[in-house]
C-alpha cells in the first residue's frame, strides 16, 4: 500500500523534497536503430517524482513524451533501446533489471493507461476474466478474491452495477466506459506509479471530465504518482502538481504548474500557450509557431527549437544547458539561451 | 409528440438569422425540418421467428431529427455536441453525401432535391467537406497530384494538360510546396496532410465547406496553423463554414454563430459571443462548464451525470432530461420546442417556456 499520508503531502511540495524520491530518472536516452540513422526519441531526460504526485508530461506528436513513458514501463521494442540513463523506483535500478522481473514488476508497481482502450482490452475475454487475470499474475489470492477487489476497482472509477458489468464484454461499453475499466485495471495492485499516456484524447468533454474527476480523487486519496502525458495543456493545467515541456526528445522546460503556465520561460511553451484557441480572442488570428516539429532524424544542430524560434541567433547552434528559469523559482528550469523574461 | 409545436417555431428562427444577416437574400444553404434515419432492416430468420411470435422489431437510430439550419453566406457556423449526437451525420446531409430521410434542403432559396443529375452535380460542387482523419481521407495509393487533380479534371474545371500547374497553384494556397507533389500521403506529416484535405476541397472552387472535426487530429501548433489558414481562406475565397467540433475551445475561436446539438436535435442556437457568455439549455452550460481553460489551476472537475444515451432507444420528452439538474415532470414527456429566446438566440428548453 502505498497510502502513506506523509508521502502524500510531500507530493504537493515537490520542489521542497529531494530526500529519497519515489522515481528518480537520470539521463534517459532511448535511441532507435533505424536504416534511415539513429532516432534519438529520448535524449538525454532526468526528473524525479514523488509519491501521491501528478506530473504532466507536454508535448507534440515525435517530442518524445510516449517514447518516455514506454522507457520507464520497459516496453521499448527493437530497434529502440533505452542506451543510458538509469531509472530507479524506490532505489531500485530498472533498465538493468531482467526481462522476467520486469515483467513482474509492471501491472504490479508500475501501471500503463493507454489512449486508445480497445488497446488494452482483450475484446474475446469478460472483464471479470481480464481484471482476476491482472491480479492473479502478482497475487497469491484466491479467484474469489481477486473478483472481489476487481469488483471494488469497477467501483472505485465510478461504474454503476458493477456485477453486470464484470459479466460483459468490452464491446459492450461505450468508449468512455471502457477507458474507465482500462483505469481500474492499471488501480488493481494499487501501483506506485501510473503513467498514463493521452488516456481521455479520444473521449467527449463531458466524459472527460467524469475521468479527469475520478483519477484526481484516485492520485489524492491512494498516493499513487501519476505521470499524464498529453499534448492538451488545458487538461493538465487543472489537474497537475508540476508540468514538464519536451521537445524533439528532451525536456526543455520544468517548473511547477504555475510556473510553467504564468511565466512560461522557454519560447516553445510560450508558443504552445499561445496557439490554445481559447486564449486568443474571437475574430482574431491566433498567434502560431511556424514550421512543423522537425524529424528526429535530422535535427538541427544545437537546439532543436531554433529553426521555428524567433529569438534565436546564432548561439543557439550550441546545444543549452539545463539552467534555471528567469523567474528565479525553485524547480523551475529550462534549456534556453534567450528564455523569456 | 409536438412536431406542430416545433415547427411552427421554427420558420421565424430562419428568418431571425437571414435578417441578421442584414441581406434579405435567401440563406446561401438551408435544411428545413432534416431527418436522417437509419434502420436496421430483419433479417430472414428474425422474420421467420416473428410469424411465430417472438416480436422483434427494427431498429431504428434517428440519428437527425428534424432540425433547421440556415447558413447565410460568407458566415461560420460551428456545430458543437458529443459523439453520437447527430452532427456528423448533420454535416453529411448538408453537402449531401447522404441523402435525407425527410425534409428538404435549399441552396440560396433554390430546393437542392429532385434536380436532374447533372444539375444536381453542379450544385453539388458547390460544397465540399473537409474530414477529420488526415490519415484515412487520402488514398495512400494515390500521388497528391491525383488527390487534388482528381476532381477538376473529371468536372471539366481543367483540361488534363493543366492539372500539374494548378495542383501547384492550389497547394500554394494551403500553404505546401507545390514541388512535393509527386509524393504520397505517407510522406507528409499529419498537419500537411490536413492541407492536401483542405486543398483537395478547394480545387473544385466550392463556396460552402463543411469541416467536420478538420483539426481535432492535429497537435496544437499545427491546430493553430490550420485554423489560421481556414479564416484566411474564408477570406481570400469568400467561403462560408459549417465547422464540427466538440472542441469548445477551437469552436468559439472561429465560429460567428453556434448551433448546439443533443441526441439528434438541436438544443440552442444563436451567436457564438451570446452563447459562450451566457447559455441557456442546460446541456449548453454543462458543456461549457467542461471546457479546458488553460488559466485554470488545480481546479476541481465537476462531472456531468451519466453519460449520452443510445439514440436507439432516446428518452421520451427532452432528450438531456436524465442528466440534466433542472429536470421537471413535463420534460419526460413532452418535446420543449426550439423557440426564440432573443433576437437571433433560440434554446429548447422547458424552463423557459415556464419562466415567459
Amino acid at each position: 500500500m502505498s497510502a502513506d499520508p506523509v508521502a502524500v503531502s510531500q507530493g504537493t511540495a515537490p520542489a521542497t523534497a529531494p530526500a529519497a524520491p519515489l522515481l528518480a530518472v537520470l539521463g534517459l536516452r532511448t535511441h532507435f536503430f533505424t536504416k534511415a540513422g539513429v532516432v534519438k526519441a529520448v535524449d538525454d531526460v532526468s526528473f524525479t517524482l514523488a509519491a501521491g504526485e501528478v506530473l504532466g508530461l507536454v508535448g507534440e506528436s515525435g517530442s518524445g513524451k510516449s517514447m518516455t513513458g514506454y522507457s520507464l514501463m520497459g516496453l521499448i521494442d527493437p530497434p529502440g533501446r533505452v542506451v543510458e540513463g538509469s531509472i530507479r523506483l524506490k532505489g531500485q535500478e530498472l533498465t538493468t533489471l531482467p526481462a522476467e522481473k520486469m515483467r513482474a514488476l509492471r501491472g504490479d508497481r508500475l501501471a500503463m493507461i493507454f489512449q486508445d482502450p480497445m488497446m488494452t482490452l482483450n475484446p474475446v475475454l469478460r472483464i471479470d476474466h481480464q481484471m482476476t487475470e491482472a491480479i492473479l499474475a502478482h497475487r497469491d489470492v484466491g479467484r474469489a478474491a481477486a473478483l472481489a477487489r476487481a469488483r471494488e476497482a469497477l467501483v472505485r472509477v465510478g461504474i454503476a452495477s458493477p456485477d453486470a458489468r464484470l459479466k460483459a464484454y468490452p464491446h459492450q461499453f461505450s468508449g468512455g466506459m471502457r477507458q474507465r475499466v482500462a483505469i481500474a485495471i492499471a488501480l488493481l495492485n494499487e501501483p506506485d506509479v501510473i503513467i498514463a499516456d493521452e488516456p481521455t484524447t479520444a473521449l467527449d468533454v463531458t466524459i472527460q471530465g467524469q475521468i479527469l474527476y475520478e483519477v484526481q480523487k484516485l492520485a489524492r486519496e491512494t498516493g499513487t504518482a501519476l505521470i499524464w502525458i498529453t499534448h492538451d495543456l488545458s487538461v493538465i493545467a487543472g489537474l497537475a502538481d508540476r508540468i514538464f515541456v519536451m521537445y524533439a526528445g528532451k525536456i526543455v522546460e520544468e517548473g511547477t504548474t504555475e510556473d510553467v503556465i504564468d511565466h512560461p520561460a522557454h519560447p516553445y511553451t510560450r508558443g504552445l500557450l499561445d496557439s490554445v484557441p481559447s486564449r486568443n480572442p474571437y475574430g482574431q488570428r491566433l498567434k502560431q509557431i511556424p514550421g512543423m516539429t522537425p524529424s528526429l532524424i535530422a535535427l538541427p544542430r544545437g537546439c532543436a527549437f531554433r529553426e521555428r524560434c524567433a529569438r534565436a541567433d546564432a548561439m543557439c547552434e550550441a546545444m543549452p544547458e539545463t539552467t534555471a528559469a528567469p523567474s528565479g523559482r525553485a524547480g523551475h528550469v529550462m534549456r534556453c539561451f534567450h528564455p523569456l523574461a | 409528440m409536438s412536431v406542430s409545436n416545433v415547427s411552427s417555431s421554427v420558420v421565424p428562427g430562419v428568418r431571425d438569422v437571414a435578417a441578421a444577416a442584414g441581406a434579405g437574400a435567401p440563406p446561401l444553404i438551408a435544411l428545413e425540418r432534416v431527418s436522417r434515419r437509419f434502420v436496421k432492416s430483419l433479417d430472414v430468420a428474425t422474420r421467420i421467428a416473428n410469424t411465430l411470435g417472438a416480436k422483434v422489431r427494427e431498429e431504428i437510430v434517428h440519428a437527425v431529427d428534424g432540425v433547421d439550419l440556415a447558413i447565410t453566406a460568407g458566415e461560420v457556423v460551428g456545430l458543437v455536441g458529443e459523439s453520437g449526437c447527430g452532427k456528423s451525420t448533420l454535416g453529411r446531409l448538408a453537402v449531401g453525401l447522404l441523402p435525407l430521410s425527410s425534409g428538404a434542403r435549399r441552396w440560396k432559396g433554390a430546393p437542392l432535391d429532385g434536380l436532374p443529375p447533372a444539375k444536381a452535380r453542379e450544385f453539388q460542387l458547390k460544397m465540399q467537406m473537409i474530414f477529420q482523419d488526415p490519415y484515412a481521407s487520402l488514398n495512400p495509393r494515390m500521388r497528391v497530384v491525383e488527390i487534388v487533380g482528381e476532381a477538376p479534371v473529371a468536372h471539366g474545371l481543367i483540361r488534363r494538360r493543366q492539372q500539374t500547374e494548378f495542383v501547384g497553384l492550389q497547394l500554394n494556397r494551403v500553404g505546401l510546396d507545390p514541388t512535393l507533389m509527386r509524393r504520397f500521403p505517407h510522406q507528409f506529416s499529419g498537419g500537411q496532410r490536413a492541407r492536401i484535405g483542405i486543398a483537395r476541397a478547394l480545387a473544385v472552387k466550392p463556396e460552402f465547406l463543411v469541416c467536420d472535426e478538420s483539426v481535432a487530429a492535429l497537435d496544437v501548433s499545427i491546430q493553430a496553423q490550420v485554423l489560421n489558414l481556414f479564416d484566411d481562406l474564408r477570406g481570400a475565397l469568400g467561403l462560408t463554414y459549417l465547422f464540427i467540433s466538440h472542441d469548445l475551445g477551437v469552436v468559439q475561436h472561429i465560429s460567428d454563430r453556434v448551433v448546439i446539438m443533443y441526441l439528434g436535435r438541436v438544443v440552442e442556437e444563436g451567436p457564438s459571443r451570446e452563447i459562450f457568455a451566457a447559455p441557456n439549455h442546460p446541456y449548453t452550460q454543462a458543456l461549457l462548464a467542461e471546457v479546458g481553460k488553460v488559466e485554470a489551476k488545480k481546479r476541481t472537475f465537476v462531472p456531468i451525470k451519466g453519460e449520452i444515451p443510445s439514440p436507439l432507444a432516446p428518452p421520451p420528452g427532452c432528450h438531456f432530461h436524465p442528466r440534466c439538474p433542472h429536470a421537471m415532470p413535463r420534460c419526460r414527456v413532452e418535446v420543449p420546442p426550439l423557440d426564440a429566446i432573443a433576437p437571433g438566440r433560440r434554446s429548447a428548453c422547458w424552463l423557459n417556456v415556464t419562466a415567459a
